[in-house]
């Protein structure tokens, strides 16, 4: 309970939003944000005419302040204890479920009417659910939102982790459909509390196993179970495993909502998050021979767009915003960046135009609190890991168990 | 070795409500001992099985087990988590419905090698390479070992379920009728493995029967149940040929001759 009372001064009210900061870590991930907040966000309603001006009638964000309470609750006691699913009282919303009714509800609890919001779906600004989930946060809540990662204080996702590393003080929320990394081989509730209450995670080995006997690999691409800080076993929801190495020791808090299965979960920043695997089968990700089309961005997750009818097809970035932010010639307006971090921008995109593509987004993976949030150029040519041909990508981290 | 049983049963006691599952049941299993349990249906035999296997909570009465380290302990005063322990390393259950014992969805390969990953193994080649070991065991060829046991034939699955407990090694292996619903060849060849495996490994096997050749074939002592009660324990040998109590003559003499 000790880790639950320290964290209950987080959200105490009306428009708070769960932060995090670990004692001492007053590094540019804050100084970031907070200038990101004096910055006028792109979209602030008020500046603009085609969205409507805050729905009257509604509480803040639309849910009522008791209901925020309670899930408020539910996400202290998930940070609390990373990993493990806290039941919630989910509530209907005007959404069907598997709209990412979970990840409104969350949303809604933990923003503020500072909080500057994104919302993605499949790496996308602009698809309907991102749009829409969007606009119903401008209209309930009128708080100001964006399509830049580094600008946003909230991101609310589904399937992705944008390919920009996250930073101190944001917050990643997840859509999750089916919260229970043991649900297809244990359909029992009851079974699955025990197996999780007694650390038995044999059975996520079997679907592993299983993967490997049938296809002699891991065929495992998305919902790739994971173990957060050396207890709990968890479905990272749909996101591809190509995102489960951003997960491990995230500087972002990372909050999961899943609205028709009533559960809750996290990863506090800054914690451990092992793939699952086999010491012969390492856990891999995806790789792709080709860069993005459109951008030329290397080792991020691309999408295949088909072309037309007669097999012409290209493969582009996920992620809109980072492949937007790649080819605009000028620094994003509300990325919250000052003169110094343009320059560092300019010396990252020389530095991926002479080969050094996104050499930076995979240094920064490396577990060092306190660095600053995003690489200079001089790391970007430091650390130029370039991977050879068309091998697939080991998560390069120690095994703890033998 | 030590003097002290493997198994320790005493005052066993069941009840349903006001209903008697069984009554006082006592016995002690050593190493490498095969104790049949016979009876009709209803005279408590599953009931038995069932709080032996701590699926069930006896109303009284204890049961004692003599771990690997040689401590003797009462499996009720375990906690849940050593007990599951136990239950899947030094312990077997083999079940009379095999669909209930295993894992249908899941490959063969893969249900042998559920316990050992549950007890930490994380080289899928040596998993792998155990579970075809223990096919051939039972005689399941072993370029089945991809294909799910629903796809397997009754004697099949029950063979699959031995190799699956016996993957740990357990010391201790509880079989609820595994002969049954099978036909009489394919009882004889299964019969036959479950003999031939008990005495190479020396385990220790409590077998629910209805079946008295099965028990005199398999088991070293007899204890016979009616009523939810022990009417007659003792050597099968002496229990079959020579039966003392009315009940177990009449159960001797119902067994029809081929």
């Amino acid at each position: 309970m000790s880790g639950f009372a320290g964290a209950s001064s987080l959200p105490s009210g009306e428009g708070s939003r769960v932060g995090y900061a670990p004692a001492g870590a007053t590094g540019g991930g804050d100084e970031r944000i907070a200038a990101s907040r004096h910055t006028p966000p792109q979209t602030s309603p008020e500046e603009r005419e085609d969205i409507a001006p805050r729905e009257t009638g509604y509480n803040f964000a639309y849910l009522d302040e008791q209901t925020k309470r309670m899930i408020r609750r539910a996400i202290l006691k998930g940070i609390a204890i990373p990993g493990y699913q806290v039941p919630f009282a989910s509530r209907e919303m005007p959404m069907p479920y598997g709209w990412g009714t979970g990840g409104v509800q969350v949303t809604a609890a933990i923003l503020g009417p500072d909080d500057i919001l994104k919302v993605i779906d499949q790496g996308s600004d602009d698809t309907t659910n991102a749009v829409s989930i969007r606009t119903f946060f401008e209209r309930t809540a009128g708080v100001a939102t964006t399509t830049h990662t580094a600008g946003a204080t909230i991101i609310q996702t589904r399937h992705r982790i944008p390919e920009r590393p996250l930073a101190e003080g944001q917050v990643l929320v997840y859509q999750v459909p089916i919260p229970e990394p043991l649900r297809f081989l244990e359909p029992r509730e009851t079974e699955t509390r025990k197996l999780h209450g007694l650390a038995e995670y044999g059975l996520m080995h079997v679907k592993l196993y299983e993967d490997i006997a049938r296809h002699g690999e891991i065929a495992t691409t998305y919902a790739y179970p994971v173990e957060v800080a050396g207890r709990y076993v968890m479905d990272p929801s749909p996101t591809p495993k190509f995102d489960n190495p951003k997960m491990d020791r995230c500087p972002a808090l990372q909050l999961y909502g899943a609205g028709r299965e009533k559960r809750i979960y996290a990863i506090p920043p800054y914690t451990e998050v092992r793939s699952l695997d086999f010491e012969d089968h390492p856990f891999r990700v995806q790789h792709w021979t080709t860069p993005c089309a459109l951008c030329g961005s290397e080792g991020v997750y691309l999408d295949e767009v088909v072309l037309d009818d007669r097999g012409g097809r290209m493969f582009v970035c996920s992620d809109t915003d980072h492949c937007e932010e790649r080819r605009s010639p000028n620094p994003p307006p509300s990325a919250g960046e000052g003169a110094s971090r343009s320059e560092a921008g300019e010396g990252l995109r020389e530095a991926r135009a002479h080969g050094g593509a996104d050499a930076g987004l995979f240094a920064s993976r490396a577990p060092l609190a306190g660095r600053p949030p995003l690489p200079t150029p001089a790391d970007a040519g430091a650390t130029l890991p370039r991977e050879g041909g068309g091998e697939e990508r080991t998560e390069g981290r120690g095994r703890s168990e033998p | 070795m030590t003097d002290q049983p493997l198994l320790s049963v005493r005052g066993l006691t069941k009840h349903y409500g006001p209903r008697l599952g069984c009554a006082d049941i006592g016995f002690d299993l050593d190493e490498g001992e095969v104790l049949a349990v016979v009876g009709e249906s209803g005279s408590g035999k599953s009931t038995l099985l069932s709080c032996l296997s701590t699926e069930l909570a006896p109303t009284a009465g204890t049961v004692r087990y003599r771990m690997r380290d040689g401590v003797t302990r009462d499996v009720f005063s375990l906690s849940e988590a050593e007990r599951r322990v136990l239950m899947r390393t030094d312990w077997g259950f083999i079940r009379q419905d095999a669909a209930q014992g295993l894992r249908m969805g899941v490959s063969a390969g893969g249900n042998v090698g559920e316990r050992q990953m549950a007890v930490g193994a994380r080289h899928y080649g040596q998993i792998r390479a155990t579970a075809l070991d223990w096919l051939n065991k039972v005689e399941i060829e072993v370029d089945r070992v991809d294909d799910a046991p629903k796809t397997f034939s009754g004697g099949m699955r029950q063979r699959l379920q031995i190799a699956r407990n016996l993957v740990t090694q357990p010391r201790l292996v509880l079989m609820d009728e595994p002969t049954s619903g099978l036909d009489v060849s394919v009882q004889a060849r299964l019969l036959d493995l479950i003999r031939g495996l008990v005495s190479e490994l020396g385990l220790a096997v409590i077998i629910v029967t209805h079946d008295l050749a099965v028990a005199r074939l398999l088991s070293h002592r007899v204890l016979v149940m009616r009523g939810g009660r022990a009417v007659e324990t003792g050597l099968t040998d002496q229990v079959l040929d020579d039966p003392r109590e009315a009940y177990t003559q009449l159960l001797v003499s119902s067994v029809l001759a081929a």
